[in-house]
């Protein structure tokens, strides 16, 4: 019988016990996926090669300020400054109350925030269409699909922030990975509807002529609006979306902890199974010494056993959390930043290994000492 | 008759390292639900003791919060004069016309910028809110630019001393004291003089909300009516505590992310438990078939081993209440999803909290000790004896 035979019929021999061990680790696994992931997502994924040309200016203080729509013209002068697009988050309810139901809205210049945000994916037609009718506006595919919407569907909002109830006709319907759900609509429809309003927009969508003009146009951005009444806050459109997630709290303390809980439940998890079955196995390896294995031999033996079990829980678990954000993403729940997690390759990965190395130590202590165990108290072993 | 649960403390002594082994991936499922929950706890408290029964909040008809409030100050005196407000120690009644803003302050520890919540008042603001008291300095004189900034912003944020000068609006403002306001809501903000702080920010001639203390909690009821049914006004009153308990609904992207990890932690460390005790009950066949000879019955066997399954995983609990403790009152900050500004609060671990990670523990150990308890109390005695 060959060595990997060995290992692989001793792995199913208690089967229930192998299963449970297999289950528990993939539970951990699946949770160390779901962080590594997020981690992956918000700190060290780049985002798409678009979104690195693409700036967002706010005002200093909070985003719940307006700025001035003059400075729009001003900061298209600066060099390397491609497209401007104000933005102004509308905020309104759609239907009802219910948190389902909700998505974001802006209010936008259509023409020029299709030059900005290029990776929309528009019908020539339908783009133009859009930027003719004043009323017009332009979703989501997936949004589209979750309340049945085609074009030419007549779609009333209602203000929160603003007190008008915006009566809008879709005109256009975008494609965009991953898709961000989200409603445009013309801010001169807004401005004509609130008096106070105009001149005034929430930030300002920029894009750069290549990555390299990110950091000094947005200091240029910010230098020339720093004495004025209004100041402004210039980051990258990822560091932008980062910024609410880091109001929540130490999110990267938090991910850390979790991963080194879980990590520790694994071991955990695998030095106890090896440490029962190598217990029960006491007289066995007695016998494998006698007929001629050596103590490395068996060492191996049984941390390949324990190195098969935590893999398999590994796959288990970073496929159980493939299928689960897969499902996230489709939830009418998932807002914001959620939308973008995928488990990577990388990642399932990293996790497989994580979990193979783990499985490792946790056998070695156990497996070294029942490969030291004197031969002849080995066989007088009673279970 | 029953088994001894003696019986039960003995085996898991006897096996010490399993029982360790086992115990302590509960503890660590424990640690989590614990810190999370304690999070909760801290935060629902900053929320529910911000409320005082006795004043009311007016905003715009239609507003939901003071930051998207404002009205025009010609209103303020009609206000002012309304019947039932309690009379402050001049002998006026007691109302505040304030100014709210948001602000943006880097946190001290260099982990990037924090939006927080800056509160211009009238002098009766400070007499309004007397469960807030000063620990350090004095209270701002009205007319200066002057701030005083609660405890945990002292503590979370560079030049918030005594003495410094924080900058924000249109320049510098010196800090004269620290507030505690006992884990509230307004321990997250900043305090300065109505007047400066509308001229900073060019908001002059407009509040985003007032304060009126009503003379007692019963006419409070009667003030909320008088406010939101004036028709001179177009304002809306509601008490603070009802305000405030709205808000509390920012902890539910923690609260959601939280159970989410425990559940699946828990379910880990059930599957864990579960082989633990189905081993327990492998070693002991003949034990158990012994026990059935001298004559316990089948439900006494089943109750012994799921009792020892529950014991396993109070040890776990224990275990992972103590490795918390160093962790309560800790304070934190999450987002106010009304105001956009951090809010600050501590971990409290609860009689509450403590008492729920416990049974959560014991739903682990039950769904753990379960079937193992049943494999063994169903086994056939002949042949568990000659195992």
């Amino acid at each position: 019988m060959t060595k990997i035979g060995f290992v692989v019929k001793n792995t199913f021999r208690n089967q229930r016990r192998s299963m449970l061990t297999v289950l528990s680790i993939a539970f951990s696994l699946l949770l160390l996926t779901l962080m590594m992931t997020i981690w992956r997502t918000f700190y060290i994924d780049q985002g798409a090669p678009d979104s690195a040309k693409r700036l967002m200016t706010r005002h200093r203080v909070s985003l719940t300020f307006f700025l001035p729509g003059y400075y729009r013209e001003k900061i298209r002068g600066l060099p390397g400054v491609v497209n401007v697009a104000p933005m102004t988050w509308f905020g309104g309810r759609y239907k009802d109350d219910k948190p389902e139901n909700f998505f974001a809205q802006f209010a936008t210049d259509p023409e020029e925030y299709l030059k900005v945000a290029a990776d929309k994916d528009v019908p020539r037609d339908q783009a133009e269409a859009w930027i003719r009718d004043r009323s017009g506006a332009m979703v989501d595919v997936e949004l589209a699909k979750r309340y049945g919407w085609k074009i030419g569907d007549h779609v009333t909002l209602q203000g929160t922030i603003f007190p008008v109830n915006p009566e809008l006709t879709i005109r256009a319907i975008y494609t965009m990975t991953p898709a961000n759900k989200t409603f445009y609509f013309h801010s001169k429809y807004l401005e004509e509807a609130v008096s106070w309003y105009k001149g005034q927009t929430g930030f300002f969508f920029t894009r750069v002529a290549s990555s390299e003009d990110i950091a000094p146009t947005a200091r240029a951005i910010d230098d020339m609006f720093r004495n004025s009444p209004q100041p402004t806050k210039t980051e990258s459109e990822k560091a932008f979306l980062l910024s609410f997630i880091a109001m929540l709290g130490n999110v990267k303390a938090f991910i850390l902890s979790i991963c080194a809980a879980v990590v520790f439940a694994i071991l955990l998890v695998a030095a106890n199974t090896m440490a029962m079955s190598i217990r029960e196995r006491t007289r066995e390896v007695a016998m494998l010494r006698t007929l001629g294995f050596t103590r490395g031999r068996i060492l191996s033996l049984f941390v390949g056993e324990a190195v098969a079990l935590s893999v398999a829980g590994g796959l288990l678990g970073v496929l159980i959390a493939a299928g689960l954000l897969e499902v996230v993403a489709h939830s009418p729940f998932a807002t914001g930043i959620l939308f973008g997690l995928r488990v990577s390759v990388a990642t399932m990965g990293a996790a497989v290994i994580i979990a193979a190395f783990v499985g490792l130590i946790s056998a070695y202590f156990p497996a070294y000492n029942a490969s030291r165990v004197n031969i002849v108290e080995g066989l007088r072993h009673i279970g | 008759m029953a088994i001894p649960i003696r019986y039960n403390i003995r085996n898991l002594k006897l096996r010490k390292g399993l029982t360790i082994m086992t115990a302590l991936g509960i503890a660590l499922t424990v640690t989590t639900a614990i810190f999370i929950m304690a999070l909760l706890a801290g935060l629902k408290r900053a929320f529910v003791t911000s409320g005082d029964p006795q004043n009311v909040l007016v905003l715009r008809k239609g507003s939901e919060a003071e930051l998207t409030g404002g009205f025009d100050a010609t209103a303020f005196p009609v206000l002012k004069n309304l019947p039932g407000i309690a009379k402050d120690s001049h002998g006026e009644p007691m109302a505040s016309g304030e100014w709210v803003v948001v602000i943006v302050l880097p946190r001290k520890d260099g982990t990037g910028e924090v939006n927080v919540t800056v509160r211009g008042m009238m002098p009766d603001g400070l007499e309004l809110r007397p469960r807030v008291k000063l620990v350090e300095g004095r209270w701002f004189t009205p007319g200066q630019r002057e701030v005083v900034v609660s405890q945990s912003i002292h503590n979370r944020f560079s030049h918030a001393n005594v003495g410094d000068a924080m900058a924000f609006g249109k320049g510098p403002w010196q800090v004269v004291g620290v507030f505690d306001a006992g884990g509230s809501a307004y321990d997250s903000e900043i305090w300065g003089d109505v007047n400066q702080m509308a001229a900073d920010f060019d908001r002059q001639g407009g509040f985003s909300s007032a304060y009126l203390r009503a003379a007692d909690p019963v006419s409070a009821d009667a003030l909320v009516h008088r406010v939101s049914e004036d028709q001179r006004l177009k304002l809306e009153g509601l008490l603070e505590t009802e305000y405030y308990a709205k808000q509390t609904a920012s902890g539910t992207p923690i609260r959601i992310i939280g159970w989410i990890v425990a559940v699946i932690m828990a379910i880990g460390s059930s599957f864990a438990a579960m082989n633990t005790m189905y081993a327990a009950v492998a070693y002991r066949g003949r034990e158990i078939a012994t026990l059935r000879v001298i004559g316990f019955t089948k439900p006494s066997i089943l109750t012994s081993f799921v009792l020892e399954s529950l014991l396993l995983s109070l040890l776990g609990a224990l275990v992972g209440i103590v490795l918390m403790l160093p962790f309560n009152g800790m304070t934190t900050g999450t987002s106010n999803q009304v105001t956009f500004s951090e809010i600050v609060f501590s971990l409290r671990m609860t009689p509450a909290v403590v008492g729920t990670a416990i049974g959560f523990a014991l739903i682990m150990g039950l769904l753990g000790g379960m079937a193992p308890a049943w494999h063994a109390a169903g086994r056939d005695i002949i042949a568990a004896l000659r195992d």
